[in-house]
């Protein structure tokens, strides 16, 4: 196997995405087992001051172009397939989130290179390169393997980020590619949510309380855990039923049906109105004194244990580790 | 006494008098009806024939003998005399208008005639009292609901003034001397005139002066009914003839209405059979919990359709944007329609047997041909025409709860056998009813019941469905479970779920099949003797009738047979029977989103209303019951003080076998 | 006056319980149940929206896929005028043989070109791609994803879009005409089609059939191997004190970069 190990980096309004580190991590892996070289490869319109942040890789190739200063996936796959032809790196893995959703597919039509989505995890097997990807909503894993040189789709949270940060600068190298001046996708600006109103369907983390949560103070505490983790408080319908948060926030079937990425379920019994709303949750952790609630057969992680006791110790340590993060 | 036909007024007879003013009263009156009966032409079509001596057996408990009004004493007992009264002074007002027309017909005038007089004079006597009564109420002690329009107090002093100068005629009459002993009233007001220093000479004046006023007033009522509420009195008792001669049903199969014409013959006649009494929106749950309905005011947009002129543009029911209508008061919301959970409760109480629920889901049906659905509903019809189940499960997973049973039941497909049991959705999905559904098993084992299931290829029976005004996806559940059970063998259906109950009884044309509530089945097994009592079950309960089971198929006492012989003491709600009170599950009720600042849902009502008799426990036989009663329980703090049980669970522990 | 194209994709129902087929590389064809690509409902909802809006067609093309008719006549109930099948396509789970099946017949029939190409932004086997990505580099059409509003000006040609990302934040691109769009959600909730009009258009309407020329495109990545990744039987527990416990929760959320 020849060729480098090429990561992109998903860098959004200035800033470098963390789930880059996490997929920083996976190319270091790879590049150990294949012996070549891990590239970083930074896109952008003034893009020096990413740097530095992105020491775990062995070198930078930099383009910097005007019309790459925003992610329009459309520019962002030409300028790749140019720097793909002229290097012919062996893999080169795409960090799959809202940003970068279609890069992978773009790129590896233009080129007719292979490329897998929803990696989970690469290894490298017997001079191979094999991806473990998660298909149909998250219930079946395909090993799969696809002949090189191949485009990877990596999903969040494959190594920690940690593992992906290094205080070092890296070799740069800056590469100038001729790119159209006037692209046929035009980005024209970002619009922020409207403030106070929260969207529970839209949130990627929802602190769910049910009766468990026992006193309307303690919902206090789930919106300060909430707050901690980047998240929102949604309710059982007995709280939103007490007042003690808004019928927007109602989970279940005469409320909201959420999707999130956490569902973090505290004295929640898991009736099945309730369990309609949310079941589809990516990680559903709960929390519940009553060993055989019903929400344990929904949750993927559970706890028994007063909830009043766990939220606390959570949203200090979620606190201090962000901070330091 | 001088006859008043042929007595001239000014020179002029008094029968052309007459003539003159019947034309004119009968043509107003005839121009309005025709527009109405016009209107019933053009309507759609609904067969409402048949069932004759049935339909007769209604007119004569619900016009002649005016029952529901009854279910209000001391109103009904005042409605029931205006009505007799009504009856006879029409009577005698088309008789003396006939003779006083043709003056040459040999017959007397009614008032003449001892038989005649006598329930003229005693009942407009009463009646005069009743109007008094109705007009306190109206005035001083109006029930919620009520309408008081200034067209009814148009009529109570119409009424009172034609009752009045009936009943001086008769004074005169006495007065002049022509007493005789049929004519208590007459008598009485006879003895005050010569009181009061009138002469016997000068009552023939008199006499002509208080007939006229009565024919006058008579004519002028005849002229003016048909433009206000008191139409209901010609109208209802056509609405009672056609109404539909079983409770529980929901209007012929259509793409629904939202324009006048689009409605059947029948569902407009409700709009001028209403009496706008209220009856039906102080029984309607969905309007005591605050819900944006009002069954009433439901039927009065009929009427008002109905009385529009010519061809009104407008939607009864109009997209969210969107108003075709020119008047904004002909719009019934989407949310009113919404609302209903298709209780019965209106309809068994109106006096007129109007059809809210028709109209109702004739309305849904026309905001569902137009995708008008809320998410959650919509998620749940597309469940159900995928999975078969509004649980969006597996039809794979249907059976689960046999799991554990520790026998396996019969599979309906592949062997034959006495009793198809038709589980339904929530018995078999719903964890906090499999306990009951497992124990109705049991039940059914022990007595050595030879039953089987349909496994996965049973669905939901679509009962609710059907309510919600999805009748596409009714047929096709009812379709696909009419193919399953076409591959089985089998004498009786049951099932635990009354909503089920009634469609597969009612809606399934299952005509050569008997089926039964579990209820029935389980009473008539201990009548048998096929399930002896191992252990009392020693508590006191009272029962909840659920609306399927109960108004829509008159099942009562069954279920309470059941707990008397299990040992239960029962204590009756004061909402029981027919007047039993919905839980507010029922016509896809139970999958819609809730509604926002509602006062108190029907179930937390009704589970306070079985606290307050200071039972121990509220036995249901309905799995939708069993979820929102337990649910009301948490929500009104109740847990604890009352415990909600399937009469299964009951009948099972009460026949378990006893250990060693 | 728009003419829309919606390319929808049906995907095995995961509410069903899948199972892996004894060749142990995919999933037992008895266990599936297709349904269609919930993304893809909400293209065309987003194609019938821009149809009341602007005028014009909506052409549904999927797949001929057991079940496909059923999608069909759906979008044909809710208001779609044409509905094509693309038959002659064995593409198994790749997104890649499928969408070059589809580009070429939709060149080779004639069906293309149209203003606006519609899709769902992905789905749920989408192993070797996405659908609309494909297409529209094969069709040498712009692309842009996780689109949640489109409003088009038809006179000059051109859409605005408005791409969804994180946190509820929104881009607004503008791209030329014709373009392919892959919707993440429809402005409004897919609509609701009475069974009643679905059969309906089972009588009256019919579907069209289209046959890919020549030989299909084959996927460059090999399934070795497939399994089931549900542990059946509920959650695993975590033991401990309160603090031992979210600690615990703790490395779960970093585990999965959700922190
Ligand atoms: C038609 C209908 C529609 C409905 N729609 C919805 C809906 O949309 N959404 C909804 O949520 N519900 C809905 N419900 C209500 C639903 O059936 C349940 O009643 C409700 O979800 C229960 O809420 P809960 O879990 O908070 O309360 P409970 O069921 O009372 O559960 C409380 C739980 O907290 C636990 N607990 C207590 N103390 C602690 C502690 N200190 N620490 C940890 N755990 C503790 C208990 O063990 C228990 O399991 C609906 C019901 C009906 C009938
Ligand atoms: S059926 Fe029941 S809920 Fe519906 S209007 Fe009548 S009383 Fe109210
Ligand atoms: S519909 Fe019937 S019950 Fe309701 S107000 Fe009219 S007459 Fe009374």
């Amino acid at each position: 196997m020849a060729g480098e190990i090429w990561v992109l980096v998903e860098q959004w309004r200035g800033r470098v995405s963390d789930v880059t580190y996490e997929v920083l991590a996976l190319g270091r892996e790879v590049s150990a087992a294949t012996g070549a070289s891990l590239q970083a490869v930074l896109l952008g319109s003034d893009v020096k001051d990413l740097l530095p942040t992105l020491g775990a890789a062995d070198g930078v190739l930099v383009t910097e172009h005007p019309t790459l200063g925003e992610p329009v996936s459309e520019i962002w796959a030409l300028a790749l397939a140019q720097l793909v032809e002229r290097h012919q790196p062996l893999v080169l893995l795409i960090p799959q989130t809202n940003v970068t959703m279609e890069i992978g597919s773009l790129l590896a039509t233009r080129l007719r290179l292979p490329f897998v989505n929803f990696c989970r995890d690469i290894q490298v097997t017997d001079k191979r390169l094999v991806a473990r990807c998660l298909l149909y909503g998250g219930k079946v894993e395909a090993t799969v393997a696809p002949q090189t040189p191949a485009v990877l789709g990596v999903l969040p949270g494959v190594r920690p980020q940690e593992q992906g940060r290094a205080e070092r600068t890296p070799t740069v190298t800056a590469i100038s590619l001729d790119l159209p001046a006037e692209p046929p996708v035009r980005f024209k600006g970002y619009t922020e949510p409207p403030p106070g109103d929260v969207d529970i369907t839209r949130e990627n983390i929802l602190v769910a309380v049910g009766r468990g949560i026992q006193r309307p103070e303690n919902v206090a505490l789930a919106e300060e855990l909430a707050a901690a983790l980047g998240g929102a408080v949604c309710g059982s319908r007995p709280v939103i039923d007490q007042g003690w948060l808004p019928p927007s926030r109602q989970v279940g079937t005469s409320g909201m049906i959420v999707k999130p990425q956490l569902y973090l379920a505290l004295g929640i019994s898991g009736a099945p109105e309730h369990v309609q709303g949310m079941k589809d949750a990516a990680l559903i952790i709960a929390i519940n004194t009553d060993p055989r609630a019903p929400i344990f057969s929904v949750a993927h992680y559970g706890a028994v244990v007063d909830a009043l006791e766990v939220l606390p110790v959570l949203t200090e340590i979620a606190r201090s580790r962000r901070r330091v993060a | 006494m001088p006859d008043p036909a042929l007595s001239t007024y000014a020179g002029l007879p008094g029968y052309l008098l007459l003539w003159v003013f019947a034309l004119v009263a009968f043509g107003l009156f005839g121009y309005r009806v025709a527009h109405f009966v016009r209107l019933f032409l053009r309507a759609r079509p609904e067969y409402r024939g048949g069932q004759w001596a049935q339909r007769l057996g209604f007119f004569v408990l619900h016009v002649l003998g005016q029952r529901r009004l009854f279910d209000e004493p001391l109103v009904g007992a005042v409605h029931f005399l205006i009505f007799w009264a009504f009856v006879f002074y029409s009577t005698s007002f088309f008789w003396n208008l006939l003779r006083g027309m043709v003056p040459v017909l040999p017959i007397p005038y009614a008032d003449e005639v001892p038989w005649m007089t006598l329930p003229l004079e005693v009942l407009g006597a009463l009646a005069l009292v009743g109007v008094m009564v109705a007009a306190a109420r109206r005035g001083f002690f109006a029930p919620p609901r009520l309408v008081r329009s200034l067209d009814a107090t148009i009529i109570l002093v119409l009424i009172t003034v034609l009752l009045l100068s009936f009943l001086t005629s008769e004074g005169f009459r006495v007065l002049a001397g022509h007493s005789t002993s049929w004519m208590p009233v007459g008598v009485v007001l006879g003895g005050w005139f010569a009181r009061l220093g009138m002469t016997p000479a000068a009552s023939p004046l008199y006499f002509l002066s208080a007939w006229w006023v009565h024919m006058l007033v008579v004519l002028g009522f005849l002229a003016y009914l048909p433009y206000s509420k008191h139409l209901h009195l010609l109208a209802a008792p056509f609405s009672v003839f056609f109404s539909s001669p079983v409770m529980g049903t929901v209007p012929p199969p259509s793409e629904g209405a939202a324009r006048r014409e689009e409605f059947t013959w029948r569902e407009l006649l409700n709009g001028l059979s209403c009496a706008e009494c209220g009856r039906c929106d102080r029984a309607c749950p969905a309007f005591n919990s605050g819900f944006p309905l009002s069954p009433r005011e439901v039927v009065g947009f009929i009427r008002d359709l109905v009385r529009a002129p010519a061809n009104p543009k407008s939607l009864v029911v109009v997209e969210r944007s969107v108003v075709e209508s020119p008047l904004a008061s002909e719009i019934i919301p989407p949310a009113a329609l919404w609302s209903c959970a298709c209780c019965y409760a209106c309809m068994e109480r109106c006096p007129s047997l109007n059809e809210h629920v028709h109209l109702i889901v004739e309305m849904r049906r026309s905001l569902v041909s137009r995708g008008e659905v809320d998410d959650r509903l919509q998620a749940v019809l597309t469940n159900l025409s995928r999975y078969g189940n509004s649980m969006g499960q597996p039809a794979r997973a249907r059976a689960r709860w046999t799991q554990d049973l520790g026998f396996t039941l019969k599979d309906a497909r592949r062997e034959a056998a006495d009793y198809l049991w038709f589980v339904g959705d929530y018995a078999s999905y719903d964890p906090r009813i499999q306990p009951a559904t497992r124990a109705a098993a049991r039940v059914f084992h022990r007595a050595g019941l030879d039953v089987a299931i349909l496994y996965d290829e049973e669905r939901n029976a679509g009962t609710d469905v059907r309510r919600v005004g999805e009748e596409g996806l009714f047929e096709m559940l009812r379709e696909k479970n009419l193919q399953a059970m076409g591959k089985a063998q089998f004498r009786q259906v049951i099932t635990t779920d009354p909503h089920t109950f009634h469609g597969l009884r009612n809606e399934y044309g299952l005509n050569s099949v008997r089926v039964l509530h579990h209820t029935e089945l389980v009473d008539e097994m201990i009548a048998a003797g096929r399930l002896p009592l191992k252990r009392p079950i020693r508590v006191t309960a009272t029962y909840h009738d659920p609306c399927y089971l109960g108004r829509a198929n008159g099942i009562y006492e069954a279920p309470r047979r059941v707990l008397r012989a299990l040992g239960v003491k029962l204590r009756e709600m004061r909402r029981n029977r027919r007047r039993s009170y919905c839980c507010g599950a029922g016509g896809g009720r139970i999958w819609m989103e809730e509604v926002p600042g509602i006062k108190e849902r029907p179930a937390e009502n009704r589970v306070r209303e079985a606290a307050e008799l200071g039972v121990e426990m509220l036995v249901v036989a309905c799995p939708k019951d069993y979820v929102m009663f337990q649910d009301a329980l948490k929500t009104t703090g109740l847990e604890g003080k009352l415990v909600v049980k399937e009469v299964m669970e009951l009948v099972d522990e009460a026949t378990a076998p006893l250990e060693g | 006056m728009l003419n829309i194209m919606v390319l929808v994709k049906l995907v095995p129902d995961v509410v069903e319980e899948l199972e892996i087929a004894s060749d142990g590389r995919s999933l037992d064809p008895a266990s599936v149940r297709l349904i269609l690509n919930e993304r893809d409902e909400h293209a065309l909802e987003e194609a019938l929206l821009l149809k009341e809006r602007h005028g014009g067609t909506v052409t549904v093309v999927a797949l001929d896929v057991p079940e496909v008719d059923d999608v069909l006549f759906t979008a044909l109930a809710k208001g779609a005028d044409r509905a094509v099948k693309i038959s002659g396509v064995e593409a198994g789970l790749s997104t890649w043989a499928i969408a070059g099946a589809l580009a070429k017949a939709l060149t080779s029939s004639g069906l293309v070109p149209v203003d606006l190409i519609l899709t769902g932004v992905q789905a749920i086997d989408d192993l070797d791609g996405q659908t609309g990505p494909i297409v529209a580099r094969l069709l040498e059409l712009p692309y842009v994803g996780m689109v949640c509003r489109v409003e088009v000006d038809v006179e000059a040609h051109k859409a605005v879009v408005i791409r969804e990302y994180a946190g509820g934040v929104t881009g607004t691109f503008e791209v030329s005409l014709p373009a392919v769009l892959g919707i993440q959600s429809a402005e409004k909730p897919p609509r609701y089609v009475p069974v009643a009009k679905v059969r309906a258009a089972m009588k009256t309407q019919q579907l069209e059939s289209v046959p890919v020329p020549g030989q299909g495109e084959s996927s460059s990545v090999e399934i070795l191997q497939m399994a089931k990744l549900e542990v059946t039987g509920g959650a695993v527990m975590l033991e401990g004190s309160p603090e031992e416990i979210a600690e615990r929760i703790w490395d779960l959320l970093k585990e999965r970069g959700l922190v």
